[in-house]
């Protein structure tokens, strides 16, 4: 008994007390709420290309954030990664990350993708489309997104959770289009208009299309792009809505230099490769995305998604409107 | 100590507060300071009420608050319903009768434990949803106009949620069947009771702090859940914690609604010891049910064996099967050597937390017993608050003191020194380590307070007349007592430390990620197929020492 409780203090000791970490000169320290096996490949190759070691921690947007905030000045990160151009304008809104001058990066990534600042900047796209099941519905009677709440889709229609900060940024869009009170109308006749409650996830949603319990839903496309890679002969289609009008909403997963980072030389250099053609279909493709960099081809089962018009407002506003649009769809039912 | 008298106080005061103090002993003490821990994020979060958040309550009033307090009400009466149910019947079957199985059933029935919440639910959904299989199965056999009822409801959460926690009343409950004596139930037939009066009046009563120990563990577990709820988009008081936090950023707001949450766990702590005052649960005569089983026998042996079976194989057979077939089809894309280092770290973590966690709670049940003033008994409640608050708001409320008072002592480093180590906590273990003990010192603490309601003061008087006191008391007549208590703790501690999620990912340092980790990041990106590689692992490192649990309680 009594050796063994010695064991555990020398252990607690040891543990807890490990040589606390301190970034190395040619170290990069990276947080990201982009899941590892995502990113994992581009660290590996920037690595192997250039010697820049990349620490990382990964965890939800929400918690990396306060991590930053906790830590002010005294932290390590350099860079930060996240999904949805929302979580990027409230970093950089929250004083977070750095405007970053460069050249590079405003080649590299179209203006509606990046802070008009500098602070972020987006570097894989995905659209959130309408899907439709081809074996009971003919694409000539989609037309976009407002018109999925009309007369004709009563009980077709599937949506994911509005707690899914893709939906509010799709909202968010739709504010900036039409203004608040005719985006209500809308969101309130989507939610007329629902087959079932609101799925917790995209597959979810395509899966109840594939069983009959509606017939139309708003997606990201890489979501649709897993399953089409399982199932070849997938009774399901991707439609692009809003053609003729502002465009299919388009989103990002993307980066920022962190404000308190001692490497922001570093990290630029690392970010502007991240935005280069040679990262840029690692990025992409690891997850079926679009390249951001309008250089860099889609890869094959992507582009075989057709041609689009993506919404050229600047993503900006889906941080901006994000918590407008929230209530919104409180005010409307949509859970 | 925050008790010091200060300086603004008044005198009369100043001296009733150092009477106060003079007459606290070391075991208060110890109690402040385990009690200080665990208030210190609360303290945090109840912070968050300096910065009102009038607006978003306004909302929350107008849109959603009734509707996510139903929800939350209807998990809270079904889930404890659920959990006491299967628990109890599960526990008085193989604690005292004999029937075909009873062996393998008395330990494969804690193996749900070790499946985490949000991997039930999402395998019952896959099984149970519209386009599930058995939906799906049934409209192909008796066409697509047969009713299903929606498990996407409460019943469907409650069932998946009940499923999912009843091991904890189970193994709490067979704890006290097992250690009690037997006497009293021969005592009770020989006044007349029947076998089933005899459990109801006799049995069921006697076990009453382990069963409600049981259910208030379960109760702050759904009041915390988040995984599973989102699964099926169920808006709770935790789902609009999280909504409030990652959509509308306001971590204050998010704060302030999970105030609400400790308030009701504290209330159900005090109710839970209320209900047992001026109670004494200690045994009399011969404990243990060996050669005394009541034999089930023929039709009712076969019934029991069913009935343990089917709990088993949907709250564990289905799902373990699933992670299986999920398993095979990804394990080549996805397992790779770094499994290794992850399994070694969540071990690691589990048992290191759990052995403080057991110390921690034997040190307060222990205070209690020694010191059962009112400022012990209100302190060790306080002690156990950190269950039912959502792990990602209980690992800020932690995060952002310990980051802030590494800032400081960077700052005055390099003051003074002209050069700084760099941060102590946040890129340390013993950050994570002191997250998981305020967040289970209820799990751990339940379980060996119960074990030590079982100690007759008799025993300690015999024992000091004897020549026996102090450590040598506790260490020769105590311990072995409590042991199957303190066993409890820490099998319940290091499972839930595995399965932990929120704090693990915000307060490792860096290359410390687990299986936990890695479940989290590829079930959040929806690639379940290859979640379930580490699920399994987490699954399979759970059950060494549920096995050793059992073996030891039955012994």
């Amino acid at each position: 008994m009594k050796s063994f409780v010695c064991l555990l203090t020398v252990m607690m000791l040891v543990l807890t007390t490990l040589p606390a970490f301190s970034a190395e000169k040619n170290e990069l320290v990276v947080y990201s709420a982009r899941k590892e096996h995502l990113i994992k490949p581009l660290f590996d190759a920037y690595t192997d290309a250039t010697g820049v070691k990349i620490r990382y921690i990964t965890d939800k947007a929400g918690p990396l954030l306060q991590r930053l905030k906790a830590e002010g000045e005294h932290t390590q990160a350099d860079l930060l990664i996240t999904v949805d151009a929302g979580n990027l304008w409230h970093a950089a809104n929250e004083g977070l990350l750095e405007q970053i001058d460069s050249s590079i990066l405003k080649t590299n990534v179209p203006e509606a993708l990046r802070d008009p600042q500098g602070r972020w900047f987006g570097l894989s796209k995905r659209c959130r489309t309408i899907v439709y099941s081809t074996e009971r519905i003919d694409p000539a009677e989609l037309t976009t997104y407002e018109a999925l709440g009309e007369e004709q889709w009563k009980g077709r229609l599937l949506l994911r959770t509005a707690k899914k900060v893709y939906n509010q940024s799709l909202v968010a869009m739709l504010i900036a289009e039409h203004g608040e009170a005719k985006t209500e109308k809308i969101v309130r006749s989507w939610v007329a208009n629902l087959a079932a409650a609101p799925f917790s996830n995209d597959t979810k949603t395509m899966e109840a299309i594939l069983a009959g319990q509606g017939d139309v839903a708003v997606v990201n496309t890489y979501y649709f792009g897993r399953l089409q890679k399982k199932n070849s002969d997938l009774k399901l289609a991707l439609f692009w809505p809003n053609q003729k009008t502002s465009g299919v909403h388009v989103n990002v997963s993307g980066a920022g230099v962190v404000k308190a980072s001692k490497n922001q030389e570093a990290a630029t250099r690392f970010l502007e490769w991240l935005s280069s053609a040679e990262a840029q279909n690692l990025f992409a493709d690891a997850n079926m995305e679009y390249p951001v960099n309008p250089a860099v081809k889609a890869n094959d089962q992507v582009a075989a998604w057709g041609a689009f018009k993506g919404n050229e407002m600047n993503l900006a506003k889906a941080g901006e409107l994000q918590a407008a649009a929230i209530k919104l769809m409180d005010r409307a039912g949509y859970r | 100590m925050s008790l010091a008298p200060s300086t603004t106080a008044g005198p009369p005061i100043a001296g009733a507060l150092r009477h106060r103090i003079m007459r606290l002993n070391g075991w208060h003490f110890l109690v402040i300071t385990v009690a200080l821990l665990v208030l210190a994020p609360l303290v945090v979060v109840g912070g968050s009420f300096l910065r009102p958040q009038p607006e978003l309550w306004q909302h929350l009033y107008q849109t959603l608050l009734v509707e996510l307090l139903w929800n939350t009400l209807w998990l809270v009466l079904g889930v404890p319903a659920g959990t006491l149910l299967l628990g109890v019947s599960l526990a008085w079957l193989t604690a005292t009768c004999a029937f075909p199985g009873r062996r393998f059933f008395s330990w494969a029935l804690l193996l749900p434990m070790a499946m985490p919440a949000y991997v039930m639910a999402f395998v019952f959904l896959g099984l149970f949803d519209f386009s599930g299989i058995v939906p799906s199965l049934l409209r192909s056999w008796f066409g697509p106009a047969i009713p299903i009822p929606d498990i996407r409801s409460a019943a469907g959460v409650i069932t998946v949620l009940s499923l999912s926690l009843f091991p904890y009343v189970y193994l709490l409950a067979r704890n006290a069947f097992l250690t009690q004596g037997i006497r009293a139930l021969e005592a009770a037939q020989s006044l007349g009771c029947n076998r089933w009066q005899g459990f109801f009046r006799v049995a069921l009563p006697m076990a009453r702090p382990w069963i409600a120990g049981g259910a208030l563990l379960v109760l702050m577990e759904t009041l915390a859940d988040f995984g599973a709820v989102s699964v099926f988009n169920y808006d709770t008081l935790t789902t609009a914690i999280y909504k409030m936090w990652f959509g509308f950023f306001s971590l204050e707001g998010a704060a302030q609604l999970s105030s609400l949450l400790i308030v009701i766990a504290f209330v159900l702590l005090v109710a839970e010891q209320w209900q047992r005052r001026r109670m004494r649960y200690t045994p009399s005569g011969r404990t243990g049910h060996s050669g005394e089983r009541l034999q089930l026998t023929g039709w009712r042996g076969r019934l029991a064996c069913s009935y343990c079976g089917l709990i088993l194989l949907v709250s564990f057979g289905l799902p373990a099967m699933q992670l299986l077939l999920w398993a095979s089809s990804s394990f080549g894309e996805e397992f790779d050597r770094r499994y290794f280092a992850w399994l070694g770290h969540s071990l690691l973590l589990g048992l290191l937390g759990a052995l403080l966690i057991a110390a921690v709670a034997l040190i307060l049940s222990y205070a209690r017993r020694r010191q059962p003033d009112r400022l012990t008994k209100v302190l060790v409640w306080i002690s156990g608050l950190g269950y039912a608050l959502p792990g990602s708001v209980l690992a800020v409320g932690i995060y952002i003191p310990l980051a802030g008072l590494d800032n400081i002592l960077i700052d005055t480093s390099r003051r003074l020194f002209g050069t700084s180590p760099g941060a102590i906590f946040r890129e340390s273990v013993a950050i994570m380590l002191l997250a998981y003990l305020i967040r289970f010192l209820a799990v751990g603490h339940q379980a060996v307070d119960s074990a030590m309601q079982r100690i007759r003061p008799s025993i300690d008087e015999a024992a000091r007349m004897l020549g026996t006191g102090g450590l040598a008391l506790v260490r020769k007549i105590h311990l072995p007592i409590v042991s199957s208590g303190l066993a409890t703790a820490l099998t319940l501690a290091f499972v839930d430390i595995m399965k932990e999620m929120p704090i693990t990912l915000m307060t490792r340092p860096f290359g410390w990620d687990t299986l936990a980790v890695k479940i989290f990041e590829l079930t959040s990106e929806g690639e379940w197929e290859r979640a379930a590689i580490p699920a399994l692992f987490l699954v399979a490192a759970g059950l060494l020492p549920i096995m050793l649990l059992i073996r030891k309680m039955d012994r």
